[in-house]
């Protein structure tokens, strides 16, 4: 058994950012375990632009925006186990981890749980038909193409309008293939606005609403779909069955918070984000274990991904150098319109202003969020729009902290 | 051309299991199988249940094998270091007349000597099975059955054959069977020939072809498709034992099963279909077994169903399996309509088709070197960390988890590239390792186990199958 203060699990974006935040706020033995052979995640293989504008002001690729931490990380002399699988994580913070010099256990004296998320697959979804090479999820493919640059089919429909599988239509056309259609379920796209304007729009590729992928045919490679609209129960509509010849199907149907070493170490979860119940500083109902970026709950950003990893960096630290915030945890809950909220409580004394974070269950128009505890608001904004797609903010200021008395409720009006 | 005292077409559980058999003796034996690897047809696909043998009808065949076969199945399951449980089932009755369908396999079971059988009551079944629904009435409680991993069981049947001097021919797809004087020539579609003295017929939902070819093909299979939902690790806790319903014409009902690797399987439909290869699931079956599944364990979520999938069974009219030397073609032995309870027989019929060949003429001189068991593949997930650092020490390949669903090592994909029979694609990988076997269906995993397949397959990354020729996965490099 070795020692470290704080021992991060997961090098990608939440990890690197968590890892820094505990560094600057006096925690210095620190250390990052992560699976793959570099830091920073999933950002690896996300070559296209977009990341960065809110947190560095700059518009940056995956791997730009990955090498602005991994330097900070670097710079800081923080210490980190590439190769490295945690297998095991306890509540009393033993992290037991493997690589090629063996198995080791860490005790720490907080934990972050940086671990990410992972796609749902076919299975999950339950397409009925063959089970032929050539259904990938959006992100393998994406990984295929971008690390290992191999392309992996030429006609393509694509199951799902979140970000990833926006981004993919993009990304096949530019190597050659031809993307045929772009099929969603929901009468609405899933990703965001601007995703569907480059990746789609400017590539001339249609995207399908209310529409999914109802069978997948061929014996040895994928040799087409069969795509058909749904009723407003998602039910398949017989007749407006439609024959798609392609090589290949990829799936962006959706992103699960990577939890089994949460489940594993008994700490409760959410059943709505999938991820931990944590407070404001991310901490979890495991005391010193903590949790923030996508396995917490799917960002649409990264920017927010490391915001939320500076906040439970932060967390860890200061558990670690001054122990628990003893005032009492009140409950935050989503209610009407809005689909979740994090964090799910908050204690009555903050040490500074909170942020909530929370997404709508359809797409709105012109709203009105508001945090309130009774009848009293804690917090207000107004959107001129609301999609599930993108993840809102409420900020509950430091003058608010007295009227925190209760649970406190996140409600929205249409305006 | 390469000669051989008998060839085995079909390498499935029951092909796989002859050769095996067959392995022990002084013989040169030749293992033909028209896909990229072992256990690709009904065997890949099935329940993996060991049945009791409460079922089949006395005095047939099928009652005889069974009987006979589940002792023996658990013997080379335990030899071959094949996961395979002792778990016991219950066939549950949901109405009055199903209740006497729970007595006539209790007094079915005593006529075929099966022990350990007894009828319980709806309320003793909850007991045992907390979650059972509220709505059985009556149960039949077996306590020798279990399950067995089927094509790991295949896997390392046809390995341990291998290790004792059995030839496997893959990719050979059978398009011509002739009789020469003494034997058979048999011809691959790509053009590859081999002779054999006699030749075993195990070739599954393909059988009444090559009787076909040898001009003998009494009998017709009827392929029956059955479609399944295996759910995630959470809810294989639901039950410990193999819950069934009250048999019917078509089967044996919908079951709900524990499977060896911790998930839940649920299934199988039954519905005739075109042919042996029509391995397509199909909405309304796979929402009848979810509603037939959930008959029996209310509890079960179905939102963690991690995969989907459809075997066909090789069914033959009359029910009784066909295990016999051909009347009218010396030296062909049919080994059809091997379906349900076709797993648990798997080593009664080798051994049956030993006593066949035996009668034939077939000298049958024990190799004094033989050896029966093979390597625990899974050998390592079940070590001490101790352990596991003391092989991680000599090979540092154990130290890197390459599947985290499942937690299978780099080292243990490579042996499964290196040890008979070898995989060579990335189902045969999976099948050998269970890389990719999780929740995420080989999200994560699938581009480094190419990568290890091409190294140490000495193929092209581009070569890389899912199955098989056709089955690529890359179209080229950028």
């Amino acid at each position: 058994m070795i020692n470290h203060d704080i021992v991060i699990v997961g090098g990608g974006p939440a990890g690197m950012a968590a890892a820094v935040a505990a560094y600057d706020n006096g925690v210095t033995d620190v250390v990052i375990l992560d699976r793959d052979d570099d830091l920073g995640g999933i950002l690896r293989q996300c070559i296209h632009n977009g990341f960065g504008l809110h947190k560095l002001g700059q518009e940056l690729t995956g791997p730009e925006y990955a090498a602005v931490y991994k330097a900070k990380v670097e710079e800081r002399g923080i210490t980190v186990y590439k190769n490295t699988m945690v297998l095991d994580v306890s509540q009393d913070k033993v992290v037991t981890a493997t690589n090629r010099d063996g198995i080791m256990q860490i005790q720490a004296k907080a934990v972050v749980l940086a671990m990410g998320c992972r796609e749902r697959s076919r299975g999950a979804l339950n397409t009925p038909g063959t089970r032929p090479a050539g259904v990938f999820s959006a992100g393998t493919a994406q990984k295929l193409i971008n690390c290992e640059g191999y392309m992996v089919g030429k006609k393509v429909v694509i199951l799902g309008s979140g970000d990833i599988g926006l981004i993919m239509a993009r990304r096949m056309s530019l190597e050659g293939a031809k993307v045929e259609a772009v099929c969603e379920i929901m009468p609405y796209s899933g990703g965001l606005t601007r995703n569907i304007v480059q990746c789609l729009e400017d590539f001339y590729i249609p995207l399908y609403l209310s529409t999914t992928v109802a069978e997948i045919h061929g014996k040895k490679r994928l040799e087409g779909v069969t795509i058909a609209q749904v009723d407003e129960n998602r039910n398949v509509i017989e007749e407006t069955k439609r024959y798609i010849e392609c090589d290949t199907l990829l799936l962006s149907v959706g992103l699960i918070p990577e939890n089994e070493l949460t489940a594993q170490a008994g700490i409760d979860m959410d059943r709505i984000t999938s991820g931990a119940i944590v407070d404001e500083n991310c901490q979890t109902l495991a005391e010193g274990v903590f949790a923030c970026g996508n396995v917490l709950h799917v960002h649409d950003l990264v920017d927010y991904v490391s915001d939320e990893a500076e906040r439970a960096g932060k967390g860890a630290a200061e558990y670690v150098t001054k122990g628990t915030n003893n005032s009492e945890y009140v409950n935050v809950s989503a209610a009407g319109g809005v689909r979740y909220v994090l964090p799910q409580h908050i204690h009555t004394q903050p040490k500074e202003a909170v942020s909530l974070f929370m997404r709508v269950g359809k797409p709105y128009g012109k709203v009105r969020f508001t945090a309130k505890c009774g009848d009293t608001v804690l917090a207000s904004a107004i959107r001129l729009k609301a999609a599930p797609g993108e993840m809102e903010k409420l900020v509950i200021k430091t003058d608010k902290f007295s009227h925190i008395t209760g649970d406190i409720t996140v409600t929205l009006e249409e305006m | 051309m390469e000669k051989f005292d008998i060839l085995i077409a079909g390498a499935g559980v029951t092909g796989g299991m002859i050769a095996r058999e067959l392995s022990r003796f002084q013989l040169s034996v030749c293992l033909l199988e028209k896909e990229n690897d072992v256990a690709c047809g009904a065997t890949k696909a099935n329940s993996g249940i060991v049945h009791g043998g409460y079922d089949p009808v006395p005095g047939t065949l099928k009652a005889k094998l069974n009987t006979a076969g589940v002792e023996l199945l658990f013997e080379a399951a335990e030899m071959l270091n094949v996961p395979h449980k002792r778990n016991g089932s219950m066939v549950c009755a949901f109405a009055e007349d199903e209740n006497r369908i729970i007595d006539h396999l209790y007094e079915r079971g005593l006529e075929n000597g099966i022990e350990g059988l007894s009828v319980i009551t709806g309320d003793r079944a909850r007991e045992l099975e907390p979650e059972l629904s509220d709505k059985v009435t009556k149960a039949l409680l077996v306590t020798n059955s279990g399950i067995v991993c089927p094509y790991e069981l295949t896997i390392a049947a046809v390995g341990n054959a291998m290790d004792n001097g059995v030839e496997l021919k893959r990719n050979f797809a059978i398009s011509d069977i002739a009789k020469i004087g003494e034997g058979f020539v048999v011809s691959a579609a790509d053009g590859r020939k081999v002779q054999g003295k006699y030749l075993i017929n195990c070739a599954g939902s393909f059988a009444d072809d090559l009787a076909a070819m040898v001009g003998d093909k009494f009998y017709q299979i009827i392929p029956r498709a059955g479609e399944y939902m295996l759910l995630d690790k959470a809810e294989g806790v639901r039950v410990s034992r193999t819950i069934f319903q009250t048999p019917g014409k078509e089967g044996k009902g919908i079951l709900v099963t524990p499977t060896n690797h911790g998930n839940l399987l649920t299934g199988p439909t039954a519905t005739e279909v075109e042919h042996g290869e029509s391995t397509e699931t199909t909405g309304a079956q796979l929402a009848y077994v979810q509603r037939m599944g959930a008959k029996s364990v209310p509890g079960v979520n179905f939102r963690q169903v991690i995969t989907s999938f459809t075997g066909v069974r090789a069914s033959v009219a009359g029910g009784d399996f066909i295990i016999q030397m051909s009347d009218k073609v010396n030296g062909f032995v049919h080994v059809a309509g091997i379906d349900s309870p076709g797993l648990t027989c798997c080593v009664s019929i080798a051994k049956y088709v030993v006593d066949i060949l035996k009668n034939a003429g077939v000298v049958l001189t024990e190799k004094e070197n033989w050896n029966g068991t093979r390597e625990d593949m899974h050998a390592f997930s079940k070590m001490s960390v101790e352990e596991k650092n003391e092989v991680i020490r000599n090979n540092p390949s154990y130290g890197k988890i390459i599947c985290r669903c499942e937690t299978v090592t780099e080292g243990e994909i490579i042996a499964a590239l290196h040890k008979n029979p070898v995989a060579l694609d990335l189902d045969g990988v999976k099948r050998r390792t269970r890389s990719g076997m999780g929740r995420c269906q080989g999200g994560f995993c699938s581009s480094y186990v190419m990568k290890l397949i091409a190294q140490h397959a000495g193929m092209d990354m581009t070569d890389v199958t899912k199955n098989g020729t056709g089955s690529y996965v890359l179209t080229e490099k950028i």
